[in-house]
């Protein structure tokens, strides 16, 4: 078991995510730090992916702002050992099937595991695929987190029973992006996951704002936020890390005061 | 272990996102269904004969075989479909599934617009909703295939991001099939992407095989030596190499397009250059950087500008059932011209890698030997992009 679990231990948990190398390193690490002096739980750092298919136009762009920069695989790795000599709350990495199978599984699971990295997300391996990585996965003590959708339907009992570390609710169709509303029923989903495992469950796309993401923390244990934090990083470019901050800690405080009624 | 469903030994699989999975499984479930309903087969038939005007023909290209000196050439001439190649054979197919399973949407990718001109044309005659993306590189190159799907109503979606090409347009396809997916059939026009997309593609292609294999026997009384066929995604060829697979004498030979050649970074030739990953659905062979991130591909032709290869040809090529073979854009412009003078045929400028091949080894075998080359398109839409690599500026 890893220590993902830690990040749901103090209430509602905020989960940020950030591009590797988006404008470049150094700010990705100064925006890392911001975040947690700002209070997040748990960081999805991304790995950049040429062709990332399950994100909007905002992380596309990010991805290839990042590739562009001359951000590598073996970079990010050297991000996260600096990043590690003070960041204590749990890192996961968040890319696409190929950037772990063109480094080498193994090679990349074993140095995940090496530098702290606590798990995995992977869009484009569903729970049919997963046994490509699983094995190493827990060889090496690295989380492979699974994903619900709208669509699950019948498929969220099956998951949710082997997930690790944290579930990620996927809120909406489409892809990664902010949007107005949320119109996904999540309760009913929720119900299911609480009947079929004990591990945190937070929920992610399309939140942007403090209001989307207390109601949907509201409804699980956690929100997950990117391309709000993405649009903060392409407008402000280097200078983004305190209005990172600022952002989390309003993303933060919005999660964490008491509400009594249902939002 | 990896998930058996959909393997062709290693390659294959269902690698994307959860919020597909339920989509796929209805697809699979449907087909599986349908693929053995006689009204459905039945149904298809009649598309293929009386509207997409199969069987197509297979033609003994005397010139040409008297110029080379050497096996006897057939071309088996799937530019002479409705919508002008082999295309429509898998829309016909999948259209029809997608009515039957209560669909009112079709999608698709396109990238030289043979694709995109088939399913908009499928979506008229059944009248379903149809958009089409294509990468915005593309709409230019093929600008007439644009106003083509236009004319038959469907929307035109130019895509912008990453190169502007093939892989672009599969991507945003999928990423537009996350978006709605209740009422839309994703028509995938390849041998590619995830389970059941490789086999159904092929299994509606496998006509190919199935008449030149009748054809060949009323012709010749005998099976050919040598299907040779292009490759991009890889279906013209899968339908070609289906039938013959078991007849292990039939050589079978897959053409890449090596753009400015494999020893450049201006190529698409996956098995020549690429190696296994794990893109777009499937695990099979792709062109990658040292990291995985998929390489930027060139090929003067837009079909077969793809950075991958479907995922049984990746199978073809380790067990050495098939034989893959880059061509160059020179080599492919030559024969694009060659035939048009030999034979008064103006291939597909995708079928003309096949043509140059043949035109390689036709003159070293013996004038008994037979070899068939799948003619997959006309090349009327790409008179213009050669006329420009001769350095000639028409108008189009």
């Amino acid at each position: 078991m890893s220590k993902i679990k830690n990040a749901f231990a103090g209430g509602k948990a905020f989960i940020p995510f950030i591009t590797c190398g988006d404008p470049d390193l150094a700010t990705t690490a100064a925006c890392v730090r911001e975040m947690v002096k700002n209070g997040a739980s748990l960081i999805e750092l991304g790995i950049p992916f040429s062709d990332p298919t399950a994100e909007g136009v905002v992380i596309q762009n990010a991805n290839l702002r990042a590739l562009r920069g001359g951000t590598t695989t073996d970079k990010v790795f050297e991000l996260v050992k600096d990043l590690r000599r003070d960041v204590k709350i749990p890192l996961v990495f968040m890319t696409y099937a190929n950037v772990v199978f063109g480094y080498g599984a193994e090679k990349f699971i074993s140095t995940c595991a090496a530098l702290g990295i606590d798990g995995l997300i992977l869009p484009d391996l569903p729970f049919e695929e997963k046994g490509e990585f699983l094995p190493l996965c827990r060889k090496y003590g690295v989380d492979l987190i699974s994903m619900i959708a709208p669509t699950s339907e019948n498929r969220i009992a099956m998951i949710v029973r082997e997930a690790e570390g944290f579930l990620y609710i996927v809120s909406s169709l489409g892809v990664t992006g902010t949007r107005n509303k949320i119109v996904t029923d999540l309760a009913p989903i929720i119900k299911i996951v609480r009947e079929n495992t004990k591990i945190p469950c937070a929920i992610g796309f399309g939140i942007s704002t403090p209001e989307q993401a207390r109601a949907m923390a509201n409804l699980s244990d956690g929100a997950i936020i990117g391309s709000a934090i993405i649009k903060i990083l392409a407008e402000h470019g280097s200078n983004a890390p305190k209005f990172i901050g600022a952002y989390t800690k309003t993303i933060v405080n919005s999660l964490r005061r008491k509400y009594d009624s249902n939002v | 272990m990896t998930n058996a469903k959909g393997r062709f030994g290693v390659y294959g699989g269902q690698y994307i996102p959860e919020t597909l999975m339920n989509a796929v499984i209805e697809l699979e479930a449907a087909y599986e269904k349908f693929k053995a309903d006689a009204t459905f087969n039945a149904e298809l038939e009649k598309l293929f004969n009386e509207y997409a005007g199969r069987p197509s023909r297979l033609y003994f290209a005397e010139r040409m075989t008297n110029d080379l000196g050497g096996a006897k050439i057939y071309l088996k001439r799937e530019d002479l479909n409705h919508t002008g190649a082999h295309k429509i054979n898998n829309v016909l197919g999948q259209a029809l599934l997608a009515k039957k399973m209560g669909k009112t949407r079709l999608i698709a990718e396109t990238g030289a617009g043979q694709h995109g001109v088939a399913t908009a044309t499928a979506a008229a005659l059944m009248n379903m909703e149809c958009v089409i993306f294509m990468g915005e590189e593309d709409t230019i190159r093929q600008a007439l295939n644009v106003y083509r799907m236009k004319l038959l109503g469907a929307e035109v979606v130019a895509v912008k991001t990453g190169t502007a090409t093939l892989k672009d347009a599969v991507s945003e396809t999928f990423r537009e099939w996350t978006r709605r997916i209740s009422d839309t059939h994703y028509c995938l026009g390849s041998v590619m992407g995830p389970h059941p997309f490789p086999t159904i593609v092929r299994d509606f292609q496998a006509v190919i095989s199935k008449e030149i294999k009748s054809q060949m026997l009323e012709r010749e009384g005998k099976l050919p030596d040598v299907v040779i066929a292009c490759v991009g995604g890889g279906s013209n060829a899968m339908g070609s190499f289906w039938n013959f697979i078991d007849d292990k004498q039939v050589k079978l030979i897959g053409c890449e397009a090596a753009g400015r050649g494999v020893d450049t970074f201006e190529t698409a030739a996956t098995i020549a250059t690429g190696r296994t990953g794990i893109f777009h659905g499937m695990k099979s062979y792709f062109c990658q950087d040292e990291f995985g991130g998929i390489a930027p591909v060139y090929s003067i032709s837009a079909g077969l500008d793809y950075p991958g290869i479907g995922p049984e040809h990746a199978h073809l090529h380790d067990t050495g059932r098939a034989e893959y073979v880059p061509i160059t854009d020179a080599e492919a412009v030559e024969a694009f011209e060659y035939l048009s003078r030999t034979e008064g045929i103006i291939p597909a400028i995708e079928s003309a890698h096949a043509v140059a091949y043949a035109q390689k080894i036709a003159p070293n075998m013996p004038k008994e030997k037979i070899i068939v080359i799948t003619i997959s398109g006309r090349g009327d839409k790409d008179c213009a992009s050669v006329a420009k690599y001769r350095g000639v500026n028409i108008d189009e």
